[in-house]
């Protein structure tokens, strides 16, 4: 470690009296009442329910929430006893979405851009850009493009840029929720070697505990109304407020999952339902990502695939699903699903591939076409000419708890309401295949039994379901038969 | 593929098989053109030639001193390193454009002199030949320097140029050049759209259609992106009350003196050669 010029720092202290938020336009208050004094140099984790106002503190203490045309406040937040905006540069924000966070195209302008916002002098941004890319150990570079990064090294980009801030109070907003699990590692470490060089105070906020557990000092609960209803080391709150953590899909540690697990199928060897035989995919000619890949997709079980980042795996379930054409090879259909047409799913026409395979692609907002919930279900149904829409509607609404948000616009849902509305929006146009891209991609608790029940209901029912995930539970619950892609492919799944 | 009745655990199957690829790496690097003297010069500096170069061809309609413009600065590029090949594959829009917007001076430009043939309003004539020539001349002359001057400048240095040499506001030059970045993320955002829609059963609306909601729903997550964006560097200080520091310095020098006089000559020989041969024909007149 060179730490010439960055080292410690003055950790930041946080006092929040009787504090609140609503953002503009809004009736109820994001967060209200919040009392919460941290110590100079503590390490927090935060957790609590969806809508419980976590985000919003860790904005506002950023200095980000804008002004009085954004919302309004009560109470008193400090940070060292002032106001954050009065203090510009004494916290650095981590946000979830790696994509939306880089701000320059090369590498260390982009870790540079804080300190220049701040005023710092030429040479010392450039030595403490060095350090800052030596610390979250991005060992590339300074001109490497920031448009080549993985979605970990992304993130410690972020954080690069974040601490050559040097700031007393790092914030972290669900900085891994978009991370397969070795960009969680690279980026959980390289927080953690952060705070041992600097000695700043630390608030995360994250849904999966078992990530920070060890790393932070104290873990402070929030209810539903954002006031706190927990606070204390970890392993004592992990204990004292379970039933609570539980409630809120907070991923407890060691808390079983009970969804059951895979089953091994007798698997006819040549009577798949949907079939890839000698493919070769890629987004584009002559840029093919894998070849030779042979996949059989059985009727009435659950197939999981999984392989490292930028294998082609979701290359791969697109181009099972129709969407994409192989590069070589051929996806052939069997006659009970292709129903009458042709077998290669890519040549059916969009209203024939909607009742045959759905698939529910990775970024939800990417698949939203109509204003209301209800009318998102529409869809499939109206361009089936199905009359009895609503009777088919309500039913997939009631089994996925999107009946209360029926009227509801779909971008304004959480994360996990998004993802149960994509999923019933494939499932009410009744297809004999599901294709699922990372369905339980930073998802609560909750949600994720919730997907991994329905999964299984779906199998039952006859329906073959083919997942492409990172998550081991998840191949633990439904890998009923199971691939890994790629050369190194098994190292890889071992890790996963 | 054998068959997995009676086993109690399920197997991982490995599948597929790293591709030949056929050519690797070095795809952007060795698109990029390796000039010489333009990359001491200034990215600013170089618009500013280039709006040099133009600005006095958009005053005169003749044939001459479009051709003199054009010549040197063929000769000029072709100093600087550009190879008629990259110019070809640079200029192909240009290329397309200049012919059209001659033939329709052919057919329709103010009739003059002998008349060679005519059809309902369209009259190829002496004069509307050499407008022809004239205006395929100029569009070329305009767009070659626009397109050229510009081949190899990275967009961070331009917005460094705007902000320390030209002194535009950072706040807006820095928040343009971090807005296009998110252009990349726009085609891929595009392409997972349409094949969304496809999956779900509304992709076979006319392509008219289609395009109008998916350039909607577009500008929908293109609105997000881009507050998410500005939280991002709001949260790094961006819009501080602070005086701003710059992370790379961006100066000028003999270099961009050179290129400005450069540019300055060849306007003035473009139009000092069409007076002086008496083809001058102001736009106005």
């Amino acid at each position: 470690m060179s730490g010439t010029v960055s080292g410690r720092v003055a950790p930041a202290g946080v006092e929040a009296r009787g504090w609140g938020w609503r953002h503009a336009g809004r009736r109820r208050w994001a967060i209200d009442g919040l009392d919460l004094s941290i110590a100079p140099g503590e390490r927090v984790l935060l957790v609590g329910p969806s809508g419980s106002g976590k985000s919003t503190v860790l904005h506002a203490l950023a200095g980000v929430n804008g002004g009085a045309e954004e919302g309004e406040s009560v109470g008193e937040l400090l940070i060292d006893g002032l106001h954050p905006a009065d203090r510009r540069g004494r916290s650095g924000l981590v946000l979830q979405d790696p994509d939306s966070q880089v701000v320059l195209s090369r590498l260390g302008d982009d870790v540079a851009f804080g300190c220049e916002n701040l005023g710092v002098e030429r040479s010392e941004i450039w030595a403490r850009v060095r350090d800052a890319l030596d610390a979250v150990g991005l060992q590339l570079p300074l001109d490497h493009p920031t448009s080549r990064l993985s979605g970990g090294q992304k993130q410690r980009l972020a954080l690069a840029g974040a601490i050559a801030m040097q700031p007393g109070l790092l914030l972290l907003d669900e900085p891994t929720a978009n991370l397969d699990p070795a960009g969680v590692a690279e980026v959980r470490d390289a927080v953690s070697r952060v705070l041992d060089r600097t000695g700043a105070t630390l608030v995360v906020v994250e849904h999966r505990v078992d990530v920070w557990h060890r790393l932070v000092e104290r873990m402070v609960v929030l209810g539903r109304d954002g006031r706190v209803i927990a606070d204390g080391r970890p392993a004592e709150v992990l204990v004292s407020a379970r039933s609570e953590l539980l409630a809120a899909g907070v991923w407890v540690p060691g808390e079983p999952l009970e969804v059951g697990s895979a089953r091994a199928v007798a698997m006819p060897d040549d009577d798949p339902l949907l079939l890839g035989h000698e493919l070769t995919i890629g987004r584009s000619a002559g840029r093919p990502l894998l070849a030779e890949i042979e996949l059989a997709v059985p009727a009435g079980a659950s197939t999981v695939l999984t392989g490292p980042n930028g294998a082609g795996k979701s290359t791969l379930a697109l181009t099972m699903g129709g969407l994409i054409r192989p590069l070589a090879g051929r996806v052939a259909a069997a006659p009970s699903l292709a129903r009458g047409l042709g077998a290669d799913p890519a040549r059916w026409r969009s209203r024939e591939l909607l009742s045959r395979i759905g698939t529910v692609f990775q970024e939800p907002e990417h698949q939203f076409v109509a204003r209301t919930v209800r009318a998102e279900l529409g869809v499939a149904l109206h361009a089936l000419g199905a009359k009895d829409s609503a009777a088919r509607i309500d039913p997939v609404l009631e089994r996925l708890r999107l009946d209360h948000l029926a009227e509801a616009n779909p971008f304004t849902l959480s994360g996990g309401e998004q993802r149960r509305l994509t999923v019933a929006s494939v499932l009410v146009a009744r297809p004999g295949v599901v294709i699922l891209d990372e369905p339980t991609f930073g998802q609560d608790r909750l949600t994720w039994i919730e997907l991994v029940r329905l999964v299984r209901e779906l199998t039952d029912d006859g329906v073959a379901v083919l997942s492409v995930t990172h998550d081991s539970a998840y191949r633990e619950a439904l890998g009923d038969v199971r691939y890994a892609l790629g050369a190194d492919a098994l190292a890889a799944g071992r890790a996963a | 593929m054998t068959g997995r009745v009676g086993r109690a655990q399920p197997v991982t199957t490995i599948v597929g098989r790293p591709p030949i690829s056929p050519s690797e790496e070095g795809t952007d690097a060795s698109r990029r053109p390796r000039l010489r003297f333009l990359p001491r010069v200034n990215p600013v500096t170089r618009l500013a030639a280039a709006i040099l170069v133009t600005t006095p061809l958009l005053f005169t309609i003749d044939w001459l001193s479009a051709a003199i413009a054009l010549v040197l600065q063929l000769a000029l590029f072709l100093a600087a390193g550009v190879r008629p090949s990259a110019m070809l594959r640079r200029c192909w829009p240009i290329l397309v454009a200049a012919p059209l917007a001659g033939v329709s001076m052919l057919l329709y430009g103010r009739p003059a002199g002998t008349e060679y043939w005519s059809f309902w309003l369209a009259r190829i004539t002496d004069g509307s030949i050499e407008l022809a020539i004239a205006v395929t001349l100029r569009v070329l002359a305009i767009g070659l320097p626009a397109v050229l001057l510009f081949l190899d400048v990275d967009p961070t240095e331009l917005a460094d140029g705007l902000a320390q040499v030209w002194r535009l506001p950072s706040r807006f030059v820095l928040g343009a050049l971090a807005g296009a970045r998110l252009i990349g993320l726009f085609l891929d955002d595009w392409r997972a759209m349409a094949m969304s829609r496809r999956a779900r059963g509304i992709g076979d609306h006319g392509a008219v259609r289609r395009f109008a909601t998916m350039a909607f729903a577009l500008l929908v997550l293109a609105i997000r992106r881009g507050s998410k964006l500005a939280t991002a560097m709001e949260a790094r200080g961006f819009g501080a009350r602070t005086a701003r520091s710059w992370a790379r310095p961006s100066t000028v020098g003999a270099a961009d003196a050179v290129l400005l006089a450069i540019a300055l000559a060849v306007a003035a020989c473009a139009i000092g050669g069409a007076i002086l041969a008496g083809t001058f024909h102001p736009v106005w007149s």
